[in-house]
């Protein structure tokens, strides 16, 4: 059982912020996040574009957001639950939450903090009739462990960096790699393109394309894929292999947050936004892109205040009737669980002659 | 005012006939989400950078379009449901050439 003071879920912008907010009121947090990475949309979707709101970043990188959130939370030893997707929860008669996730992991505060955007990321699914049947028999949307594809002949499928760097990688593990996409162009990092192109030319990567899979053969588990190819003239064929990996990028979908019993208004967590951004369930808040009230705009910089608030509320529900004002940084510097202090430089006091 | 009016058939197959300002630097996506005609959460998840697909449209009149860029066309390769006439809705800005277009919003995916 993992404990903490505050359980975010969600490791995006505001749940990052969460932690450095929790933490100058010495409260700990302990994030979950489906995503093997933490930062959320930031990293997943678009870490490489700019973002041009956020307070004294005239121009921020959103993958370098996540950086420098992480880097300013870090002296505060923030835990965290990645590649799992939390799944439920439960109110103990002492107050405290459980929340599990879909892995069976347990955790256990007396403040959750749901920070979770527009829901956990799943792997989009190729329309293909039959690709539930073989979902881990040989089709998986996400690799998780490279090994499994030692010395198997695998199929890729897809046009992004994910197919891309996928490909490269798995050219040195399995015995035959086959990428098939739509066009002839990838969308991927230059590098990433040439080096399958590369790869390609010395015969270690099978290039199919324009071609895209239509079906899936196989009894227990994938024997093959069946291919549509459209080049000058249209054809079927099959390729055989022992695994099939789409890599159409994910999307997000709300999930099991949605059975929790809070009160849901489209597709997002009703919260009251004239006091601290709390759910229908005391001690459950909602905060960042995921909540909703009048006038709410998803914006990180709007994730960030709620976050603020959230955490005196918090910190009132963990210690009930203790006395706090609210501290500037630069008075009272930065004291991390981990030993480390910021502070101001005093100020030198000097005598004029 | 310079507003044009856009047919747009949404994911329940149900036609709406809106208004769309022109001047204020909107586009197709963000019609459909300020009229709420498909659901919070469903469309525009990218926010507009052509990067998840999930504002695909299929355009049934013979307006003409601006061009589509390359991040679009690559976005589209990978996305699902996708027909000849398939657009995404974020990379059409409204424009006053644009009154009578029809388009029709393609399956969630």
């Amino acid at each position: 059982m993992i404990k903490t003071d505050i359980l975010i879920i969600g490791a995006g912008p505001t749940g990052l912020f969460t932690v450095f907010e929790a933490g100058l009121l010495k409260l700990r947090c302990h994030l979950i996040d489906a995503l093997p990475q933490p930062g959320g949309q930031c990293s997943e979707i678009y870490p490489k574009k700019p973002i041009y709101d956020i307070p004294a970043y005239p121009e921020i990188l959103a993958g370098d957001l996540t950086e420098k959130l992480l880097e300013q939370g870090k002296q505060f030893e923030p835990g965290f639950t990645l590649g799992e997707r939390a799944e439920t929860i439960e109110k103990q008669e002492d107050g405290m939450f459980i929340v599990t996730t879909n892995k069976g992991t347990k955790h256990q505060a007396p403040v959750v903090a749901i920070a979770g955007g527009l829901g956990s990321f799943e792997p989009r699914k190729p329309l293909i009739h039959n690709i539930t049947d073989f979902e881990d028999k040989g089709v998986e949307y996400i690799i998780k462990n490279p090994e499994i594809y030692r010395n198997k002949k695998v199929v890729i499928a897809g046009g992004g960096d994910s197919a891309l760097d996928w490909c490269i990688f798995l050219s040195d593990v399995a015995s035959e790699v086959t990428l098939i996409h739509r066009r002839n162009e990838f969308r991927g990092h230059l590098d990433s393109v040439e080096k399958v192109q590369e790869l390609k030319n010395k015969g270690k990567i099978n290039l199919i394309t324009p071609a895209e899979v239509i079906g899936i053969v196989g009894d227990t588990s994938v024997k093959a894929i069946v291919v549509n190819q459209a080049q000058h003239i249209e054809k079927e064929f099959e390729v055989e292999c022992d695994h099939f990996i789409p890599l159409f990028g994910l999307s997000p979908k709300l999930g099991p947050i949605a059975n929790w019993g809070l009160e849901i208004e489209k597709n997002a967590i009703k919260v009251n936004n004239a006091l601290d951004y709390q759910t229908n369930i005391p001690g459950i808040f909602a905060i960042g892109d995921v909540n909703t009230y009048p006038g709410k705009l998803k914006l990180i910089l709007c994730g960030f205040h709620e976050a603020t608030i959230m955490c005196q509320a918090a910190y009132q529900i963990i210690n009930p009737g203790k006395k706090y004002v609210m501290k500037y940084t630069t008075v009272s510097g930065v004291n991390g669980f981990d030993g480390t202090r910021k502070e101001a430089p005093k100020a030198v006091v000097k005598k004029i002659e | 005012m310079s507003d044009v009016n856009i047919t747009i058939i949404d994911r329940e197959g149900e036609a709406h006939t809106i208004e769309a300002p022109t001047d204020m630097a909107m586009n197709i996506m963000e019609v459909v989400r300020a009229y709420e005609l498909a659901p919070e959460g469903t469309i525009g998840i990218c926010g507009g950078m052509a990067m998840c697909a999930s504002c695909q449209c299929y355009v049934l009149s013979e307006h003409d379009l601006p061009e589509m860029q390359d991040d679009e066309d690559a976005m589209l390769a990978e996305a699902f449901y996708v027909k000849d006439n398939s657009r995404l809705g974020c990379q059409i800005p409204v424009t006053p050439e644009m009154d009578g277009l029809k388009i029709e919003l393609a399956p969630e995916s």
